[in-house]
């Protein structure tokens, strides 16, 4: 009960600056349309799963892109806050160090949750079929997944002791071969063999199948629930890596 | 209230190893202020953050309100309240905001966080600056609203880490005021660093000297400054050849420690320079010395320290 209340907290808190920005949110809702609008031309004649738009193909792989590549780099705002004392304010505090976390990521997430439902929507018009029950169930997944990678992505910032380039390099080696060998924007099936395998290690790979299956409005099927013990696995192993951290955080 | 035994702490660095904290035992009582007196680099910190569940111990143990700090950092967490040496309030937030989450986090009602953090804007004077951004406060606004952060939910054990540091002298003197007037109504404990030796002879019932990660000297300050520092006897004469006669009569005096003497001053240390001065007087006269003038110094606690280091503190923390 106290891990809910004080990821609310840590949530509250840390939402009410983005709110405040009227630029953060203008730009929060156009960029989910510069993406289709740059995307959509593209796809005039790619053919999309069975005989479906390519949007149905697309834009899931979009998704996880985006909550991928935000929740990677979001721990060097926790740099600032490390240095400066008001994070160990809150430490000083009661409060439970995975609702810290948690909250935290919530913070990111819930924007890219936004964009995402924008992009949904606006993709309708262009052929984008809604399974309405299925599409949010991808959205929460991908939101546990988020959530995971945010809290290694603090753990990582605390373990880099205010070094901002290396926490770049570690954060975007890990994302980009991730996202490569993850099939994001283009399918693995056309792969060279070896790659195929390697993408079968990549837990990404999983987590894009279980969203495109859910997009195409298939709920029960094997791709997700692989694709939501994948999420569960990067949450537990993100929360307990970055209490960890938090622990030895002794700058 | 607070125990530690041994606690100590090296740091790692590239350059080498740290013994920032060298084996400290102390032991605080319920509803004392104490005070950590040390120069920078000291160790008043890393002990600080020790006993608040900051920062793991290398070695020893401590407990804090009844539970250990390293088994149990939980609980302890649950009866502190700390200000820490560096800006607690995020730059983003908003000052009011962050009272509130503040509130929140300590474990106060949504309603109770909102009137508390309205009382805390009057009592530390950052009325007016409720809605604005904490970045946007200058240094000793920064610092008022750091100890409104930590005074929120009134907790029976509060750390301070310099909580006076950049204040003016009008906000100090307000700081104290309220500090004193909470302890008063909620008989909190206190412990606290600093770097003004007056604060420390005037607020702090206790003062630990800290010097290099030991603990040199634990007592009131007035004992402190009795005991390592004592009053100084300062004697002009009437006539300069009678100097070295009255000097031994100064060594005789009871409980005097060291007396010199140049030209026609003689100066000589002791515990308690008023109540002697009559006497001294006295003998003196009964020798045929005559006093032109005669004045009492009473000891600081930088000579304090001076006597135990060797070193001024107030050299210490210019430098
Ligand atoms: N994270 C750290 N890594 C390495 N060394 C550290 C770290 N924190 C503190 N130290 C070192 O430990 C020693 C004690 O530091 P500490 O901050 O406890 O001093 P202090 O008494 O609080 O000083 P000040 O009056 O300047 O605040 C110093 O020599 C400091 O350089
Ligand atoms: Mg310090």
């Amino acid at each position: 009960m106290t891990f809910f209340s004080d990821t609310t907290i840590s949530f509250r808190r840390e939402i009410g600056p983005t709110l405040r920005s009227w630029y953060y949110i203008l730009f929060g809702l156009v960029q989910p349309l510069l993406y289709l609008a740059l995307f959509v031309p593209l796809l005039g004649n790619v053919p999309g799963p069975d005989g479906a738009s390519p949007l149905q193909w697309f834009v899931p792989g979009m998704v996880v892109m985006l909550v991928l590549f935000t929740t990677v780099s979001c721990g060097w705002s926790l740099t600032e806050e490390l240095m400066s004392g008001s994070f160990e304010r809150l430490l000083a505090t009661p409060m439970s160090r995975p609702a810290i976390m948690v909250g935290r990521a919530l913070k990111e997430l819930a924007p890219l949750l936004v964009q995402a439902l924008i992009l949904i929507i606006v993709a309708t018009p262009f052929g984008l079929v809604l399974h309405p029950l299925p599409m949010l169930l991808g959205l929460a997944m991908l939101m546990l997944f988020g959530v995971g990678v945010a809290s290694l992505s603090y753990a990582l910032a605390i373990a880099s002791k205010h070094d901002g380039s290396l926490f770049y390099l570690v954060s975007h080696s890990v994302a980009l071969p991730m996202m490569l060998l993850g099939g994001v924007l283009l399918p693995m099936t056309n792969a060279p063999g070896w790659l195929y395998v390697a993408s079968r290690f990549n837990p990404l790979t999983y987590l894009v199948e279980a969203e495109r299956a859910l997009f195409s409005g298939d709920l029960a099927s094997l791709p997700v629930l692989s694709g939501v013990l994948v999420a569960a696995l990067v949450a537990a192993l993100g929360l307990t890596v970055g209490v960890s951290q938090i622990r030895k955080a002794s700058l | 209230m607070i125990h530690a035994r041994d606690l100590a702490r090296t740091f790692k660095t590239k350059a080498g190893s740290v013994e920032a904290v060298r084996g400290l035992s102390l032991d605080v009582a319920e509803g004392e202020l104490v005070a950590f007196l040390g120069p920078n680099g000291a160790g008043k910190s890393t002990a600080l953050r020790m006993l608040t569940t900051l920062l793991p111990p290398s070695s020893g143990s401590a407990s804090v309100g009844g539970h250990d700090v390293v088994s149990d950092p939980a609980a302890v967490r649950r009866q502190i309240g700390y200000v820490g040496q560096g800006t607690g309030s995020g730059p983003y937030h908003r000052v009011r905001d962050e009272l509130v989450s503040q509130g929140r986090a300590q474990r106060m009602s949504t309603m109770a966080a909102r009137k508390r953090a309205d009382e805390m804007l009057g009592m530390l004077e950052l009325d007016g600056l409720a809605d604005r951004p904490c970045a946007s406060l200058s240094g000793g606004q920064k610092r008022r609203l750091d100890v409104a952060l930590g005074l929120m939910h009134t907790p029976p054990i509060l750390f301070l880490d310099e909580p006076s540091t950049g204040l003016d002298p009008h906000s100090r003197a307000n700081l104290w005021d309220h500090i004193a007037r909470l302890r008063e109504a909620s008989g909190m404990t206190i412990f606290l660093t600093t770097h003004y030796l007056d604060e420390a002879d005037t607020m702090a019932e206790r003062v630990m000297v800290i010097d290099h990660g030991v603990m040199i000297a634990d007592d009131t300050p007035a004992r402190l400054k009795a005991d390592l520092a004592g009053d100084t006897i300062h004697i002009r004469l009437l006539c300069n050849d009678q100097l070295s006669h009255a000097a031994e009569i100064a060594r005789n005096l009871p409980d005097a420690r060291e007396a010199t003497a140049q030209g026609r001053d003689l100066a000589v240390t002791l515990r308690d320079g008023e109540a002697v001065l009559p006497e001294f007087i006295r003998r003196l006269h009964q020798s045929g010395i005559e006093a032109m003038s005669a004045r009492v110094v009473r000891p600081t606690l930088d000579d304090v320290f001076l006597g135990l280091t060797g070193r001024s503190l107030r050299e210490a923390v210019s430098a």
